[in-house]
């Protein structure tokens, strides 16, 4: 077993979706570091688009992660609703 | 009666499919060999190139709408540290030499990253692949862009920005990423999808651009720190472009796995050595230190690589033949290689120093193993022959590694007070080699290396001063002559930070700034 993660720049934006994250994923662990945030989570992490939208309060379109993303480990699953991490072992 | 059926708006994965492979066509009156014809002579097979997708399922309108939002804000955040003199408020000017490093040795590599993957992706065979190798082709022009347009602000002010593109094709240490990236771009299309792709971008750009530009975050740098953070948003989906091409590539036939483990030890072993550049701007550049290079690789190398490669071991792929010693090497190579570049800071455009007291009580705590040991004493012996006007600048040249070319410092992965060593015999030449890495990889092809433009070596043949030298003048000083070939101005662009332009410039701006 092995940790995912992802990092995001440190917004207001962000701040949503790493709320978002933390509410669907209770086993992930947030790290702030200068200017950045980092969650790794044990071997899969899911951002669903319909938490990030209750959090932000508007629509949300997972492909908007790329705005202020920096970057991530993991294999990628993407669908309209969900946003997947995870490793195969 | 008609009934109006609401159009249903397309999924992402219909999306895809319609904007990438819908757009290939089959070819009717030219051979596939032909228009694709760097696919064979690797030993890659493979047999269905529909099978390769980009999970990220980005395609062109997609991509063109969330890169020009990434580039409003990125550009937004320059404008406002530009106007505000952000370069005043960075923790202290010698972080500026960090930059000097990086515009002279990272954002050159980005231009032919971008080069490299326009080539590729017209020759791999599959449309999906093509469109991904297109978007981050426009990407690396981006990143070389974004990086000259944040750092020209510094060059305003401080002295060494000048010559950067002039510099990378000549100065010694230079050839070291340079020689990484004239590597891959020779090779074939797959290995430099592995080269880059999956070596580059895994082990290199998140070590650098993700503590390091934190690091740039923590010193006051809001320019780089959005560049750096703008292009590594970019690096996750070039990850996933190497990660998925490797598994692509071993899926498709088993005869493929010996050749992709190959380049997966070579070219670990080359971004590592390219990696010590990255290491000591994170130990010893950085003012305000965010986390130690050890730390740092632990995170990033040890436990996110060791899982990338827990996971690629389905497929029969084992960690690359080097990584036990880069595992060992964590506690050394920035020691070694900031003292290499505090011996020879005559010969480079940026300032050197040694760490303060308290900068070396940083590095105490975060190497207990391996600074009082080893490294303290060297730094302290330098700093006292500094005080007596004795400043220490080597003036002989270094013998440097045929394959990664970097001088030959580094040391036995066993025994860190003995220089290691390696030779080959080849055509009736020795060559020689800082690790058992290098070597493994020149003794693979070493017609590809022996070719290989020494800095070193072409000074001493008298290939580096500019054509107005006269080596037979009685008066004649090498170094002087090829620092002007260089273009670089003695007791401006480098020696030490201490007593220089731009540290007297910083604090006379700084001071202005915070008075009346």
């Amino acid at each position: 077993m092995s940790n995912v993660f992802i990092a995001f720049q440190r917004n207001e934006e962000t701040r949503s979706i790493v709320d978002a994250i933390l509410a669907d994923n209770p086993e992930a662990v947030v790290n702030m570091q200068p200017a950045m945030v980092r969650i790794d989570a044990p071997n899969t992490m899911v951002i669903r688009r319909s938490t990030v939208e209750e959090q932000m309060g508007r629509p949300f379109d997972l492909q908007e992660l790329h705005v202020n993303l920096i970057t991530l480990t993991g294999h990628i699953d993407e669908t309209e609703d969900e946003f997947t991490l995870s490793w195969k072992h | 009666m008609d009934m109006k059926v609401k159009q249903k708006k397309l999924n992402l994965k219909d999306r895809y499919n319609l904007m990438t492979r819908d757009l290939d066509w089959e070819p009717s009156y030219q051979k596939k060999s032909d228009i694709f014809p760097y696919l064979a002579y690797e030993g890659i097979k493979i047999h269905d190139w529909s099978k390769f997708e980009d999970p990220f399922r980005l395609t062109m309108d997609a991509y063109w709408k969330y890169q020009a939002e990434k580039e409003k804000k990125l550009y937004a955040i320059i404008d406002a540290f530009n106007q505000n003199n952000g370069h005043l408020q960075v923790t202290d000017a010698r972080y500026i030499n960090a930059l000097k490093l990086f515009l002279t040795g990272v954002s050159p590599l980005e231009y032919m990253a971008h080069r490299g993957f326009a080539h590729v992706g017209r020759q791999l065979g599959g449309a999906g692949p093509r469109v991904a190798c297109l978007m981050q082709s426009l990407d690396e022009i981006r990143h070389s862009q974004t990086q000259i347009h944040s750092m020209s602000n510094y060059n305003k002010f401080y002295n060494g920005f000048q010559n950067f593109r002039h510099q990378h094709d000549r100065v010694w240490y230079l050839s070291v990423p340079k020689s990484f990236f004239d590597d891959a771009v020779t090779a074939g299309p797959f290995e430099f999808m592995v080269s880059i792709g999956f070596a580059f971008e895994y082990v290199l750009t998140n070590l650098l651009f993700v503590p390091f530009v934190s690091g740039a975050a923590y010193n006051g740098d809001m320019a780089a720190m959005a560049f750096g953070f703008s292009a590594q948003s970019d690096e996750a989906r070039h990850m996933t472009l190497g990660l998925e091409m490797i598994k692509f590539i071993l899926e498709q036939d088993p005869d493929n796995l010996p050749i992709v483990q190959r380049w997966i030890d070579k070219w670990f072993w080359r971004g590592y050595r390219v990696l010590t550049l990255v290491a000591m701007m994170m130990d010893y550049m950085l003012p305000k230190r965010v986390m130690s290079w050890k730390e740092a690789w632990e995170t990033y190398a040890e436990q996110n690589g060791g899982a990338l490669f827990a996971d690629l071991a389905r497929y029969g792929i084992t960690v690359p033949a080097g990584w036990t010693q880069a595992c060992k090497d964590k506690d050394h190579i920035s020691h070694q290689a900031w003292a290499t570049f505090y011996n020879y800071g005559a010969a480079a455009p940026f300032h050197t120093w040694t760490p303060s007291e308290s900068e070396m009580e940083w590095l105490s705590a975060k190497y207990p193993d391996t600074f009082d040991k080893y490294y303290r004493p060297r730094f302290e012996h330098w700093a006292k022959e500094a005080a007596e006007g004795k400043r220490f600048y080597n003036t002989t040249l270094p013998m440097l590694c045929q394959t990664c070319q970097i001088p030959m410092v580094f040391t036995e992965p066993d025994d860190p007070t003995k220089i290691a060593y390696r030779e080959s015999d080849y055509s009736g030449m020795k060559y020689h080699f800082c690790s058992d890495g290098c070597k493994g990889i020149f003794d693979h092809e070493p017609e590809k290396y022996i070719q290989a433009w020494m800095p070193v070596h072409q000074i001493y043949q008298g290939n580096c001063f500019t054509p107005e030298a006269d080596p037979s003048a009685p008066d004649f000083n090498p170094l002087a002559e090829v620092l002007k070939w260089y273009r670089m101005e003695m007791g401006r662009d480098n020696l030490d930070f201490e007593g220089s332009q731009d540290q007297k410039n910083f604090k006379a701006w700084r001071d202005l700034a915070t008075a009346n």
